[in-house]
């Protein structure tokens, strides 16, 4: 039936959300580890 | 001591979250029964109303802490204030993006401006307005005003919960404590669900309070850096005597 649809699009979307979220907390932590890394290079 | 032994209860914590989260989703979408006149998209049920739940304990825990900054002025609960808010809207914005998937086929309709509709959609705008705020603002008193407007922000969510109760509405009356009735099997992936979610919702929250507090720290010696540099360069300069030291 056509709600199968909607269930699939709704699953991807709530996913998507959070793995797009969580990858952008994984990209500050870098972003942060690497000034971390120049101010004790320094 | 402490914070080794959360640094080290963290990632066991993250794979019993996922692991968690794996099996509630098999439940919803394998175990539960189909309902009768849904159908399987009804299965949305079983992240839209604990992605609302989350979402709520999280705009909750913004609203202490944002209290908790403006009695003591404690940068930790500023922090706290800053993640739970940012965690939130995304939990928030999941309930809005499903709902309406959910609508379409059940009620053929995308959206409708309904009280729990729109009193959501406004809680959405009034966190993204706190998380603009915070973004772009460097005054010394952003962390106030933001403190303040997550308090009227948090008045929203009394609002949204309990529009389906006061106010005839276009939503379905909640299925626990409001007269709905549930299959027990339905409840019990429905509970799982609701615990998976908010665990989820507190390791990210918690995630995000770490990176905070870590950027906090980075800007913290950056600043200090900025400050001592010219000192230093004035200090390490050669000193020139008058007449070039003939």
């Amino acid at each position: 039936m056509n709600s199968v649809r909607f269930l699939w699009a709704a699953y991807i979307a709530t996913w998507l959300i959070h793995g797009l979220y969580l990858g952008s907390i994984v990209r500050r932590y870098r972003r942060v580890r690497r000034q971390m890394k120049d101010l004790s290079g320094e | 001591m402490i914070a080794g032994t959360v640094k080290r209860l963290f990632p066991i914590l993250a794979v019993l979250t996922a692991l968690l989260l794996a099996y509630g989703t098999y439940q919803a979408l394998v175990v539960a029964p189909t309902e009768r006149t849904m159908g399987d998209v009804q299965r949305i049920f079983y992240y839209h109303v604990p992605s609302a739940w989350t979402g709520f304990c999280l705009f909750f825990t913004n609203l202490i802490a944002s209290i908790v900054y403006l009695i003591r002025k404690n940068p930790k609960a500023d922090a706290l204030a800053v993640s739970s808010a940012e965690v939130g809207v995304v939990f928030c914005t999941i309930v809005l993006v499903t709902g309406p998937i959910w609508a379409r086929p059940v009620w053929g309709i995308w959206w409708t401006w309904d009280l729990r509709l729109t009193s959501t959609l406004v809680l959405w705008l009034i966190y993204v307005s706190y998380l603009v705020l915070r973004r772009f603002s460097d005054s010394a008193q952003t962390p106030v005003l933001a403190a303040v407007l997550a308090i009227f922000g948090a008045l929203d969510v009394p609002l949204v919960y309990f529009s389906i109760w006061f106010f005839r509405t276009q939503h379905p009356q909640p299925v626990i404590g409001g007269g709905g009735s549930l299959d027990p099997r339905m409840l019990h992936v429905f509970l799982l669900n609701l615990f998976t979610f908010s665990c989820f919702g507190a390791m990210v929250c918690w995630w995000r309070c770490r990176l905070e507090w870590l950027q906090r720290e980075v800007d913290e010696a950056e600043a200090m850096e900025s400050l001592l540099e010219p000192t230093e360069a004035r200090l390490s300069k050669p000193k020139v005597t008058a007449g070039g030291g003939r």
